[in-house]
């Protein structure tokens, strides 16, 4: 950003107080407030707020405005309207000034200290662009001196303060209303990018009603990661606050273990009007896994496996893996279970590659089958993992049926809670 | 039924700590110091103002619980928001110059008490110091608020030596609801000091960030409530056993005293236990205070000015909060082992500045807490901001005569 030239530069600070002057040079008042309207233009200072003194603060349009300087807002005609507080206005003061904001690409809540506008040329006239927001030690400074010191004299005492500011791209405004979220046209699509994880420190972070904006406005399914990431406790007043449908498609999208502990913390009645809010198969998944302890393998378990019968061949297997997509990320292991469901084997997906199409997959299996009974203790599950180095333990009912599996990151999780 | 008495006390566990600890760490070694002199110089007389004490605890206590509940954020983060960024510049300066003071002040306290058992000062601030720093940077949230509120039960010493110096109770207890004015400028100052030190800046931020960080809502709020209230009286109630174990002390011979170790002294007339308790009772308290103040003051002023903080974060994610949070700690250790410091007077100063300090912050707690966008339905009700608005003109006279009379 060093690139850009300092006269062309207009800090926030500097905005409000400006004088304002009128087509013949008369002082009108001064610059109170700035507002953006991103449902036209996501940089352009749209509209200017100026006080002359009085309680009422007038509008004017970015178009009225012939030229802008440190000396002055100079503006080609001043017809103004008395100011009347619209939601769509993004007021730079009032709305940004002091607030949190998210930075994408530090992947952290920051403070607003101060705001950098360009003025750029359009059409003969100069406008205000938004180009970075400040959250260092220079903004501070600028805030703590803004209005006892000439501007040119903050400008040159500030040199040696180490410049911290962010990209207004990579801003996102957290706004708790989802009608004004609407017509400020704010989107969760930047943070889409941001890793889940980061993305849950980032929740943590935040105060409950910021807390469930931020995930209202991800993807489902990204809202469905992060959730999972989340500390036990603030996921569930998250979800608890959040409307039960809105809950329903977001809970969908997770895994279903974590699904029914999630669900398990909530009190009744809110987890069943979820449960009746979503897909009739996924509830019906979780809602088995709701059955069992918590403490017990059954309450660890997920149901995202994928298990073949004992006598296919490595062909069936790449068929049944290609359609259960969304399962491959984490797949380790494949299982084979006789006519009757029960567990015979356990393959790990890697011997696939090695061995022919038409071989058939029991001869790839694993020479001791290690799993446990769906009542088993988490202690004793623990123990398994730490014993045997296994990266995905196969859960069975009394009569050896499979009924789900726990990974090893469940495990991680498990550990690190207690 | 049982069911449910049984999930509103584990709900009101969920949420013990804050209210409990902050009340508790009002009485660090400046109230203690303040409540045996007052003891030892009138005896059960100023027994009466610890019922408004407690109430203007509760009042001003209950608005920071129920906005950090509320609004989830902490009261600088409010400030901020609400008045600019300068207001709370120089709100931060001045509480990090009073709550320095405080700690320093907590320091002495570690350094008279371990004194009163023959450990020299040089050892006992250093070694005091190292185990505040150690615990905050390498504990887990959890084991230090399980520290706090061990440490919470300690104060339980101050009943016991109040008690073995066999007070006279039907005299404490006439003198605790009735009021008695002597126009004496000592007597006037005394109250003045006992009331003036009873709502600290710094308490504000601490509680509701406190609340913030448990996690408490709205819907806990209604347990969160009773803690502060339960918090608020047992603070008054140790204060009590303070005054009343100094009275019995100093019956026969009341003057004023120079520190509470003299205090401690003059109850071994009473057994090797009422003096053993009530320096340890000094230790704890102060060890206590100079745990939670630094800690607090860092949280405190990194929030309203926005640098990353909290002991969760890595020192390279947190640098300032890091810096400032081990200054105080090294800085308020070693002013007590310098030996021509002022402490006195330094200690005198931070009255002063607590004095001009807590006016304005009870002025933006009242403004904050009857905002309806920010609390909705939980602003003030009219009669509670009555009582509020009272407490909040009662306090400021008080700490700016106390400000007053400590600048003399």
């Amino acid at each position: 950003m060093a690139a850009i030239n300092l006269e062309r530069i207009l800090y926030l600070t500097e905005l409000t107080g400006l004088k304002v002057f009128g087509p013949h040079g008369e002082r009108i008042g001064r610059v109170v407030e700035a507002a953006v309207l991103p449902a036209e233009h996501g940089r352009r200072v749209a509209r200017y707020l100026v006080g002359d003194g009085g309680r009422t603060r007038f509008l004017v349009r970015h178009d009225q405005v012939q030229s802008i300087s440190l000396q002055g807002l100079f503006l080609s005609d001043d017809l103004m309207t008395p100011y009347r507080h619209d939601e769509a206005y993004l007021l730079l003061c009032k709305d940004l000034l002091d607030q949190q904001i998210i930075d994408v690409n530090g992947r952290k809540v920051v403070r607003v200290n101060d705001m950098t506008l360009t003025i750029e040329t359009a059409g003969g006239r100069q406008e205000l662009w938004v180009l970075e927001v400040d959250v260092g030690v220079r903004g501070a400074f600028r805030r703590l001196l803004e209005g006892m010191a000439p501007p040119a004299l903050i400008r040159r005492l500030q040199e040696p303060i180490k410049p911290n500011s962010i990209g207004w791209e990579y801003c996102n405004i957290i706004e708790p209303d989802p009608q004004r979220r609407l017509k400020l046209s704010i989107s969760g699509e930047a943070l889409n990018q941001i890793h889940p994880a980061d993305l849950a420190d980032i929740v943590e972070d935040l105060p409950p009603a910021e807390r469930e904006a931020l995930i209202e406005s991800l993807d489902e399914e990204v809202a469905a990661e992060t959730l999972t990431e989340v500390e036990p406790k603030i996921q569930l007043s998250i979800l608890e606050s959040m409307d039960a449908d809105k809950a329903a498609d977001i809970l969908e999208e997770m895994a279903p273990d974590q699904a029914a502990d999630a669900l398990g913390e909530m009190k009744e009645e809110t987890s069943r009007e979820i449960l009746s809010d979503m897909d009739q198969t996924e509830a019906a998944e979780i809602g088995e896994l709701l059955e069992y302890e918590e403490d017990s393998a059954g309450g660890m378990m997920n149901t995202q496996y994928v298990a073949l019968h004992e006598r296919a061949v490595v062909r069936d297997a790449v068929e049944a893996l290609k359609g259960n997509e969304e399962l491959l990320e984490g797949l380790n292991t494949l299982f084979l279970v006789d006519a009757e469901e029960r567990l015979a084997a356990a393959v790990p997906v890697a011997r696939l590659f090695v061995a022919p199409d038409a071989a058939p997959l029991r001869p790839l299996a694993l020479k001791s089958l290690l799993k446990v009974t769906v009542d088993a203790h988490r202690d004793r599950v623990i123990e398994y993992f730490d014993k045997y180095n296994v990266l995905t333990l196969p859960v069975v009912d009394d009569n050896n049926k499979l009924l789900g599996v726990i990974t090893a990151d469940d495990i991680i999780s498990v550990l690190r809670r207690s | 039924m049982l069911r449910r008495l049984r999930l509103h006390i584990a709900t009101f566990f969920a949420v013990i700590g804050p209210g409990f600890v902050t009340a508790m760490v009002d009485n660090d070694a400046g109230g203690i110091y303040t409540y045996s002199q007052a003891g030892a110089r009138w005896g059960y007389l100023p027994l009466w103002t610890l019922l408004p004490i407690t109430l203007a605890l509760i009042v001003t206590q209950e608005m920071c619980a129920r906005m950090g509940a509320v609004t989830g954020k902490g009261l600088s983060d409010l400030i901020r928001e609400e008045f600019g960024f300068r207001t709370t510049f120089f709100l931060m300066v001045v509480l990090l110059l009073v709550n320095l003071t405080n700690v320093m002040a907590n320091f002495a306290g570690i350094a008279t008490s371990l004194g009163l058992f023959g450990v020299s000062r040089f050892v006992s601030v250093p070694l005091g110091a190292a185990a505040v720093w150690i615990l905050v940077v390498k504990g887990t949230y959890r084991i230090v608020e399980k520290v706090f509120l061990l440490a919470c039960g300690f104060y339980g010493a101050y009943v016991v030596s109040g008690i073995l110096v066999r007070p006279d109770w039907m005299q404490a207890a006439v003198y605790s609801v009735r009021p008695r004015l002597l126009l004496e400028d000592a007597y006037v100052a005394m109250l003045i000091g006992m009331v003036g030190t009873s709502v600290a800046p710094w308490m504000q931020f601490y509680l509701q960030s406190a609340v913030v960080e448990k996690g408490v809502d709205e819907k806990q709020y209604a347990q969160s409530r009773i803690e502060v209230l339960v918090g608020c009286v047992a603070m008054t109630v140790i204060a009590f056993f303070i005054i009343v174990a100094c009275a019995g002390a100093y019956k026969y011979h009341p003057r004023d005293i120079a520190s509470a170790a003299e205090a401690a002294e003059a109850l071994r007339p009473f057994g090797r236990y009422a003096y053993l308790l009530f320096s340890a009772g000094l230790f704890n308290a102060s060890l206590f205070a100079a745990s939670i103040l630094p800690l607090s003051t860092a949280f405190t002023v990194c929030e309203g000015l926005g640098f990353e903080s909290g002991v969760n974060k890595r020192f390279g994610e947190a640098p300032v909060f890091y810096w400032l949070y081990t200054s105080l700690i090294v800085v308020g250790a070693g002013a007590v082992l310098l030996p021509q410091f002022p402490l006195v007077k330094l200690i005198l100063a931070s009255q002063v500045l607590n004095g001009v300090l807590l006016p304005v912050i009870l002025v933006f707690m009242l403004h904050l807490a009857n905002r309806r966008d920010l609390m909705g339905r939980w602003t003030n009700s009219r009669i509670f901001n009555l009582i509020a608005w009272t407490t909040a003109a009662a306090m400021t006279a008080l700490s700016l005569s106390l400000a007053a009379l400590s600048w003399r």
